[in-house]
Formats: structure tokens, sequence, C-alpha cells
């Protein structure tokens, strides 16, 4: 093995174990809810090449109101799909969409874009 | 003048029981400005009557608040119309716009391809100037990378930025590794040439990537649209305005919105219904085919029901309003069409973990075969081979086939079944409808009308059939049991006397005694009179043993302790069960039924059917066990009922069909709801998702396929045995192919046509 080779070699693997690192393993940005004077807990998602926050605490039992703003145009993230909640929603460019649900049982559930690509979480305690 | 009033109906939460539900009722009743409260406890609604000057939506969730109970905010309320139109909008100009890119990628693509070919005539490449020739295509590239690719690299960015990778990343890391090295080629020949490389451009391959992929996105788009055409021409089928009768009688259109509860709406010959109602006034001939799926028009009179999107036929006729907007059945239906869109199917379990780790584990892949083709290809040409390669695994890797796969074929196939009347509560209901071996049919409503009539009305001779009818009316007119409705509305037809019955005392399961005239009088069954000591006549048993071998229910009667008649009453067989059930027999599956019915009964209606198993004299309570032993057999039951009786088993089988719009209750309990009431329903229902379930598995073949097989080829995994590499330009086209023929087989399900 040459130099180059073995620049590539180390290079490469090293690029992979951060592909790996960065993608699953890495801390990710968690917002809990807050509860509204009705008792609605709210949450403001942006939605951008991915959710931010992409997990969401909140309790169980009280209704949630999720607004999703989309900032961009991109169609990988048009579509919304809560499949626990039964939900399907379009999410136009540059507005707000919220999306009302009533978390009855504990669990993290997943809420991803219509081809599952863009993942969150919401975590219901 | 008294103040106009408004409307508002607020989500209730934390009620548990019914007297919270009057706890909230009393609470708004109690607050200025409201003059009428009504909290449904089961739908945790509250409907609220005010007067706008005194009270607002504000006051009267104070008021839910204080009552100790809390109210759900809900979205702005826009309708689904106005909502889905405003979305069609956005989605055609994104169309428009995509359009418009790929057609920029296509024609620099054209000219881009020819001449990087010209590297392929040695003659050729002795009369150009290479770095002239490099420059050239760089420039003609540009616009492809920054106008119509800009797209990949910003989503790819932002996604990175969110640790999420999606199909962008890879086109982006693809056709960006290839373009950033052709650069460098054109820039810096001179670092390639004195380490013995050719310095070799990749503009093409960026270029017609690019275009490659925009043709995959427009077909998708284009595709993805039709998905949801029958969702959409349902939303559609709403009527815009409304005639409403005034209290001083004059006739007024008014935009649908603007409808209340309680007001009179006039529908004339040709026009839609515009919401759910009550006929009050007139008769005519409605076609519901919209909601049931049922062509033929369905005849209505003063206190049926109406409901809003149907067409009214000949006659003119006026209508109470019941529901509107969110309440009405045409919305309910959306709602339920929705819901089960969005929805999950257990099948598509495994694409979706797929589909979590794919794009990263997809780019290692491409990192190590880089580093792979770098080490061990021969040293002149390992550069570009290692590039060629990471850039076909990246560009080939595409997992939209394997997003696309289920939820485009359920969307499809949600709102045929929603054209033919049938409402899939949710994909998983559509995949246990798939499963069913054994359809087990309540007998009465299902098979049957479910509305027994008498057939014959026998006297032993010496007894006036004209002077019993009305001692047997007077008992059974106190009773509430379905047969003894039958005899009341015969004696009616008949024009019977009215006479009057004392000591009405029902025995339940058995029949009703009273005393008629001074008379005791018995009506119901075999084991009634038997309890009672009445002995029968042997002409009498002969006459019974007649009527029951032709699946008749019998009525026997005795007045003063002597048995003086019977009555056979049956419910009628409709006219399309047989076919039905012959067909589902056809698609393999077992037909049983189950009544509460004697055994005789219960053998005339199977036999007319076609139906060898049945289960008799099944209590109401017992349904639930009868799916139960099916089960226990091994079974994948299907359990088709129409009325609140049938709920536990409806909830009990694996999958549950309502039949007839049902009740609540029945709804509620099962995965589809056939908003018809025949058995066809079934056949469709059963059919649709057998179409669907497997369009799904074709298309997840495809998808798994095509990147299990992709990958590794793409990789290079093939050339040291057949020298065979994948060019990225395949991969593309390759990619591009993929989800628009996952996206076209579901479109297929759009031809699913049930006979």
């Amino acid at each position: 093995m040459d130099t180059p080779a073995i620049l590539v070699t180390v290079g490469g693997l090293a690029l992979a174990g951060f592909v790996l690192w960065y993608f699953f393993f890495s801390a990710r940005q968690t917002a809990s809810a807050v509860s509204s004077s009705g008792g609605v807990q709210e949450v403001a998602i942006t939605v951008k090449g991915g959710y931010s926050p992409d997990v969401i605490e909140v309790e169980r039992g009280k209704p949630v109101q999720l607004s999703f703003y989309r900032d961009e145009e991109n169609s990988c993230s048009e579509e919304l799909l809560m499949p626990d909640f039964s939900i399907r929603r379009d999410l136009p460019a540059f507005k707000t969409t919220l999306v009302e649900l009533l978390p009855k049982e504990a669990g993290t559930f997943t809420f991803t874009c219509g081809m599952g690509m863009l993942r969150g979480s919401l975590v219901v305690k | 003048m008294e103040p106009a009033t408004k409307t508002e109906t607020l989500d209730i939460e934390g009620m548990t029981c019914a007297s919270c539900a009057s706890f909230v009722e009393k609470s708004l009743s109690r607050t200025p400005g409201v003059q009428r409260a009504m909290v449904n406890f089961a739908t945790e609604k509250a409907t609220v009557d005010y007067v706008p000057t005194q009270a607002s939506p504000a006051t009267l969730k104070e008021a839910v608040i204080n009552a100790g109970y809390g109210v759900v905010e809900r979205a702005p309320d826009t309708s689904a119309a106005e909502r889905s139109a405003e979305i069609d909008c956005q989605k055609a100009l994104a169309y428009q716009k995509l359009k418009r890119r790929f057609w920029v990628a296509v024609g620099l693509a054209v000219i881009i391809m020819p001449l990087s070919m010209l590297m392929l005539w040695p003659a050729m490449m002795a009369r150009v100037n290479m770095q002239w020739l490099n420059y050239s295509l760089l420039l003609l590239t540009l616009p492809v990378l920054l106008y119509s690719g800009r797209e990949f690299y910003v989503s790819a960015w932002n996604g990175f930025k969110h640790r999420a990778a999606n199909m962008d990343t890879l086109i982006a890391v693809g056709t960006g590794a290839a373009f950033l090295y052709s650069l460098a080629a054109t820039v810096v020949p001179g670092f390639f040439t004195s380490r013995g490389l050719m310095p070799e451009v990749y503009y093409d391959t960026t270029a017609t990537i690019i275009a490659l992929i925009l043709l995959g996105k427009v077909l998708e788009l284009r595709a993805k649209t039709q998905t949801s055409a029958a969702m959409r021409s349902l939303i559609g089928l709403q009527a815009k305005t409304a005639c409403v009768v005034r209290p001083d009688g004059a006739e007024v259109d008014v935009p649908i919105e603007q409808v209340q509860l309680g007001d009179l709406v006039v529908v004339r010959p040709g026009e839609k219904v515009a919401t759910d109602g009550l006929i009050t006034e007139g008769s005519s001939a409605l076609d519901e085919a919209m909601l049931t799926g049922e062509s033929l028009p369905v005849q209505k009179q003063v206190g049926d029901p109406v409901f809003g999107a149907t067409l009214n036929k000949t006659g003119s006729f006026r209508f109470r309003v019941t529901k509107v907007g969110a309440d009405t059945m045409l919305s309910q239906i959306v709602k339920l069409v929705e819901d089960a869109q969005g929805s999950r199917a257990p099948i598509q379990r495994l694409a979706d973990k797929v589909s979590a780790i794919f794009v990263p584990t997809v780019v290692v892949i491409a990192i190590l075969t880089f580093v792979i083709w770098f080490d061990l290809a021969p040293a002149g040409t390992r550069l570009p081979l290692a590039l060629v390669n990471f850039v076909a695994v990246l560009i080939i890797a595409c997992p939209c086939a394997l997003g696309l796969a289920t939820p485009t074929a359920i969307m499809v196939s949600t709102g045929k079944g929603a054209e033919h009347g049938v409402l899939v509560r949710n994909a998983e209901a559509l995949e246990k409808a798939y499963q069913v071996n054994t359809v087990l049919l309540d007998k009465t409503g299902t098979i049957t009308k479910g509305e027994p009539a008498v057939t014959d009305f026998w006297t032993l001779p010496g007894q006036e059939a004209a002077q019993l009818l009305p001692v047997v009316a007077a008992v059974e007119r106190q009773s509430e049991h379905p047969l003894a409705e039958a005899v009341v509305r015969h004696a009616d037809a008949q024009g019977a006397a009215s006479l009057t019955a004392t000591g009405f005392r029902a025995v339940e399961g058995k029949g009703a005694a009273a005393t008629v005239n001074g008379q005791a009088v018995l009506i119901g069954n075999r084991r009634l009179l038997a309890d009672e000591g009445v002995s029968l006549s042997p002409t009498l048993i002969t006459q019974a043993e007649q009527l029951l071998s032709q699946a008749k229910t019998v009525l026997y009667i005795a007045v003063a302790g002597q048995a003086v008649g019977l009555v056979g009453v049956a419910d009628t067989v409709r006219d399309t069960s047989a076919a039905a059930i012959r067909k589902l027999q056809a698609l393999g599956i077992e037909v049983v039924m189950m009544t509460g019915d004697n055994p005789e009964t219960a053998a005339q209606v199977a036999g007319q059917v076609g139906i060898t198993r049945y289960f008799a004299e099944v209590l109401p309570q017992d349904k639930a066990g009868k799916v139960k032993e099916l089960q226990g057999e091994g079974r994948t039951v299907a359990m088709v009922g129409d009325g609140i009786n049938d709920a536990p088993a409806l909830a009990q089988a694996d999958i549950g069909l309502a039949i007839g719009s049902g009740t609540d209750v029945a709804m509620e309990a099962a995965g589809i709801t056939l908003m018809r009431s025949d058995l066809n329903g079934v056949v469709t229902a059963i059919e649709l998702s057998r179409q669907t379930i497997r369009t799904i598995k074709q298309n997840l073949f495809f998808a798994f396929i095509y990147n299990t097989l992709g990958i590794p080829v793409a990789a290079g995994l093939l050339y040291p045995f057949f020298g065979i590499l994948l060019s990225p330009m395949l991969a593309a086209g390759a990619m591009a192919l993929s989800s628009v023929s996952v996206l076209t087989n579901s479109l297929r399900l759009r031809s699913f046509d049930n006979h």
C-alpha cells in the first residue's frame, strides 16, 4: 500500500465512523411542551431539512397542539405523518399548520415525512 | 328584533361519565348570553347556541373550565374544501417550478452529453483543445447545478444540520463529488497529469443525473396527485349554497357555511342536498351513490333522513337541518378516509425500520466502496474508478420506492373504497381483511332485510281470522318485540278493529300474555304455550311444521287456554344475498351464518343462500363467543353485522364489518363500514383488501430487490468476475424509474371495480 492508499483508507474509515456517529449516536434536540392557560400543551416545530426540535416531550392525557412551520419548499418535507394518531397532513411551504392530538398512552411515537426519511418523536410521559 | 344567535361546538375533555356531561351543560347554560347548551358525553362535544353580543367562545371556554373540565383547542375553522383547494394551488405551483428546472437540466444535458462524447473519437481529440472544451462543459453544467439541482444541495445541507439524511443527501453528495472532481481536473489538470492520471471530467454524469432525478420527481409528483384524486372528488361533492326558507316564508340562497341547525331548506329537482336533515314536506327519489356506492335512487318521504351531497332526482321537498359542517355524513366519511390514509399498515413496519437507517448506511457503504476501489484498482485508474463507483452507489440507493410502497397503495385504495361505499377505518383493517378465510354473517338485517313481516295468519277450523286478528294485535301493540311490530303492521294493513288489552305481561324469550275482551290471550313460541299448560292439536302441529319448513317463525295463539291459530312471520332474504355469498365462496372463503332463530328456520335460510354451516339459537350475548369459537379453530374471522348487539362480536372478530351505515356503536367497533345494506359490500371490501395488499407486496418486493441488487452492482461487486460496472447515469435512470414504477403500480388500484 502506498501513501495515498493509506491516507484514503484512514480518511475513509474516519469519515464512515463520523457519519455513523453523527446520524445515529449524537445528542438530539429535545423540547418539552409548554402548557397554555387552557391546559393545552403547545409546541412550535420548524420544518427545514428535518424537525427542530425533533424530540418533543408531552404529558399523557392532556391535549397537545403541535404547530409545524415549514420553512422551505423542498418537496421531501411537504407531508407529515403521525401513524400512531392516524394523522396525515400536508404542510404548505412557509405556513404554519396546526396538528392536534390527545396522547392517551405513554410511549414514544414517531412522526415522519411522507417517505419516512425525516424523523422526529413525540415522547409521552 | 331578536338578536341573531351563533352556534359553537366545543371539544370537551376530562368527562368520565354522563353526570360530568350534565355538569358542563349546567355551567354552560348558566353563562349569560347562552340560549341553549347540549353536551354529548359519547362524542365529547358541546353544542352551544349563544348571543354573540353577550357571550363569546372565550367565555364559553371559561364556563367549561369553571366546571372543572377542559376545552380542546381546534385549528381555525377552514372547511376541508378550502384547505384542499389552497394546498392544491400550492402543489400546482411547485409542479410548474419543478418542470421548469427539469427542462433546463434536460436542455443543457442534451448539449453536454455529445460534447463529452467527443473525447471518445481520437481524431476529434487531436483537433479540439481539451482545456477549452472542459471549461465550456463547466460553464454549461453550472446552471444545471445551481438552478436545476439547487434544491438537492440546500435540502441536503438543511438535513445535515438536523442530523437527518434523505434522498437529497445521496444525490447532493454523489453529484457534488463528481462535479468537484471534474472542477479540479479542469482548473488544475497538471496536478493529475504529474501523478500519471488522465484529468477526466464527469460533467455529463453530473448534468444527466440531475436531469434524470428531476424526471423521476416530475413523474412522481404527477402520479402522487392522482393517488388522492378520489378523496378530492369526495370533498368536492359538497354543495356550495342552500336555499333556506326564512320565517316569513321567503326562500333565500345562502352560502353553505351560513346554514344553521334547525333551518328549513328547500331542494328542487336536480339539485344537490345541502346538508343532513329530515324531510318535513314533499317526497322524492334521491341518488345517494356518492355516499353508499349504490346507483339506484332511493325513495324518500316525510320523516326520512337526507344527506348532504346526495342528488335530488325527481320531486321537490323541504327538510329541517339536523347536522351542519363537520357533523354531516359526508364530513364524517371524509374524516374517516383521511384518518385511514394517515394510519400505518403493519406490513410497512420493516420498510419503516429500513428507511430510518437507510441513507447514513448507504453513505458509509459508498465511502467503503471508494476506499476499496482506491486501494485495489491499478494505480493509473484507481481515482476515477473509485469515484465513479462511489457516485453510482449513492445514486442508485434511492429509498423513495421503499417509502412510497405502502402509503400510496393505501391512499388509492381507501379513496376507491369510499367511492364504492366501503369505509376503511385504518390500514391495519385493510391488512386484516386480506387474511380473512371465514366470514361470519349475522342473519337478520345482513342476509335478510332485517324486517320481519307476517306471511301467514292461520286459524283452526271454526275460528274466524278476521275476529282473531284484532285480539292478537291488541296484545302485540303493547309489546316492543320486532315480531310483535310485524303483527301490528299486518293488522293495521288489514284494517283490523282496535281493541284494548289489559294486564299485559312480556315473557322474555317466549312471547306475551294479556287479557282482551275478558279472555286470557297468549301469543308466543311453543314453549310459552307449554309452560302455560296449553296443549296443541295435531292439525295445528302439522300446520306449524309446514310453516317452519318454509323458514318461517311461528307464533302460536291461545285464547282462554285453547290453542286457536298460528302466525307465520318471515324475514325475507335480500335479493343480492345469495349471489354475494356465492362470490365470497368463489374467493375461497367459508361463509358461516349465525342467528337467534331456531335450527329449522336457520337451515331454511342457509339453504336458500347456499350456506352449509350455521349457528342457530345464538343469544345476543353469545355472538362474540361464536366468533371466538371459530377463531379457536384457527380461522381468521370477519364478522358482518348491523346492530348494537353485534358490537361485541364485531370487536372480537379479526375484522368487523358494520353493514348498512349501521348504528354509531357498530361503526365504532368495526374496522370497515359498509354504507350500503347488502352483502356485495363485503365482497368489495375483501377484494379491495386483497388487491391492495397484493399491490403493497409487489411494491415492497420491487423496492427491496432493487436496492439489495442495485447497491452491490453499483459498488462493483460484479467487476472482478464479469467486468461489469454500473454507470452512474444508468443508476440515476434506474432510480428515477423505481419510484415511478411503484407509484404506477399503486395507481393500478384506481381501476379496481367490483362486479
